[in-house]
Formats: C-alpha cells, sequence, structure tokens
C-alpha cells in the first residue's frame, strides 16, 4: 500500500493549479479510486488551487499554497491553504441567480460544491484560509 | 503542445471555430478569448463553437464562454454551442446556462438556426 497522505507546497502562479491536478491524479491512480471521484477531485483540485492562487494570494509569487491529498478510508480528501486575507463565504453571490448568470466569473465554489460530497472553509490558525472537501469512494 | 488548438472554417456568413483540448484558466481561456476578439474585429458576428474536440472545461472555461456570448451579443451577433459532451452539459446544467446557450447536436441544426 502507498503513503496515505501527500502534502505539496507550490507557489502562487496559474501553473500550480495543473501541478496540483497531476499530482491529485497520481494519488487517485495510486489509491485504486474510481472514475467519478477521479473527475470530481480534478475538478475540485483545479478549482480550490485557482481560487487560491487568484483570490487568496492574489497572484503573489511569495505566498504559497499548502495542498494535501489523503486516502480516509471512507474516500479521498483534499486541503487547499492559502495565506490571504480570507473571505465569508456566504457572501460569494450564487452564480446560477438570473442577475448572475452573464457573470464571467463566481462559478468554481459552485463546481466544488456540486462534485464533491462535504465542503468546509476555515481561518487557519497560521493565517489564511483553508478549504477541506471530501469525496466518498 | 498547446492547451487549446481552435481551428477556424466558413459556411457562408457563419464562422465555426473547431475547438480541442481543454478550456481552462490561463491559456486555453485566453486562446478563445483573443479568436472570438479578431472575428468580431473582422465583422464575423455569427460563430458557432464546435466543443467535440474539447474533453474539459472549468468554471474558467465556462465563464469564457459566458464572455464570448456577451461580447457577440453586444455586436448584435450570435454565439451557439455544438457537440457538447455530456460533461459539459452537466456544467452548463449545474449552472443553469443550458437556459442561456442555444446548444446543438448536429452543425446541420446549427448552421440551420441562423436562418
Amino acid at each position: 500500500m502507498s503513503e496515505k497522505k501527500t502534502e505539496l507546497n507550490l507557489v502562487s502562479r496559474l501553473e500550480s493549479v495543473e501541478a496540483a491536478a497531476a499530482e491529485a491524479a497520481k494519488f487517485a491512480e495510486r489509491h485504486d479510486f474510481g472514475d467519478d471521484v477521479k473527475f470530481a477531485i480534478d475538478m475540485a483540485v483545479r478549482e480550490a488551487v485557482a481560487n487560491a492562487v487568484k483570490h487568496g494570494n492574489l497572484l503573489d509569487e511569495t505566498k504559497q499554497v499548502e495542498i494535501s491529498f489523503e486516502n480516509r478510508g471512507e474516500g479521498f480528501e483534499i486541503t487547499v491553504r492559502d495565506f490571504g486575507a480570507g473571505f465569508s463565504v456566504e457572501e460569494v453571490p450564487d452564480p446560477t441567480n438570473p442577475e448572475n448568470l452573464l457573470k464571467a466569473n463566481g462559478r468554481g465554489i459552485l463546481f466544488m460544491r456540486s462534485f464533491m460530497d462535504e465542503v468546509v472553509w476555515s481561518n487557519h490558525a497560521g493565517g489564511g484560509m483553508m478549504v477541506r472537501m471530501l469525496k466518498k469512494r | 503542445m498547446a492547451e487549446l488548438n481552435i481551428s477556424e472554417r466558413q459556411a457562408g456568413d457563419i464562422t465555426i471555430l473547431d475547438m480541442s483540448g481543454k478550456v481552462t484558466i490561463g491559456e486555453g481561456s485566453v486562446a478563445l478569448r483573443t479568436t472570438i476578439r479578431r472575428l468580431l474585429g473582422e465583422g464575423k458576428k455569427k460563430i458557432i463553437l464546435n466543443l467535440s474536440g474539447v474533453g474539459y472545461v472549468d468554471s474558467s472555461g465556462i465563464g469564457e464562454f459566458v464572455s464570448s456570448f456577451t461580447a457577440v451579443n453586444k455586436e448584435n451577433g450570435s454565439l451557439k454551442l455544438l457537440n457538447l459532451t455530456q460533461k459539459i452539459q452537466d456544467l452548463l446544467a449545474i449552472t443553469k446556462l443550458l437556459t442561456v446557450f442555444d446548444v446543438f447536436e448536429s452543425e446541420s441544426e446549427a448552421l440551420s438556426s441562423y436562418k
């Protein structure tokens, strides 16, 4: 059996989105997750890391994005932490409201919630925001 | 290799963009934006995005479809979607954008819709 948890520290640039997704795919492959789980985690990792890089760390390359993947038995757990000022998820506009349908941005959180079974944001004790997501097997 | 390849063909005054690859944050989204801006600059306002070769779209890519749609509409044109994979259809359903876009499964139907 391969290691149960993998941790990554990536620089806040858009290329890190692809790098994180590639590592998530390898981890899922090693732990025999099914295709539906692989698709969901790929989508969730990309959206969470993109949010951390763009909206959390504001593309500041001196800031890191900390990512972990863990096989928790019940499913695939992802955490993504940025070092930004934080935000209130309740205040993010619903992109499916008619007045927001034609906006270019703001659908990442909807995708994370749609494809994962659990998505929880919290303020990290050491600063920044962390999102924890679980996709059940 | 580019993340997204776009090749262009004309059917009368309608431009069909055959897209393959990924429409995701960064390069893929920028490639689509650049192409749409150029077409509008050339006065080409009837545009079909043929997505049969697009295997993956993220929220940024969906946002780029929306931006393209509104940019073309502003010029009194019309942008339509053709040959969506099931996954992209699912994303458009989740975002309630199936109610916004004209979506076609056959090119002849998409072309006829401009008449």
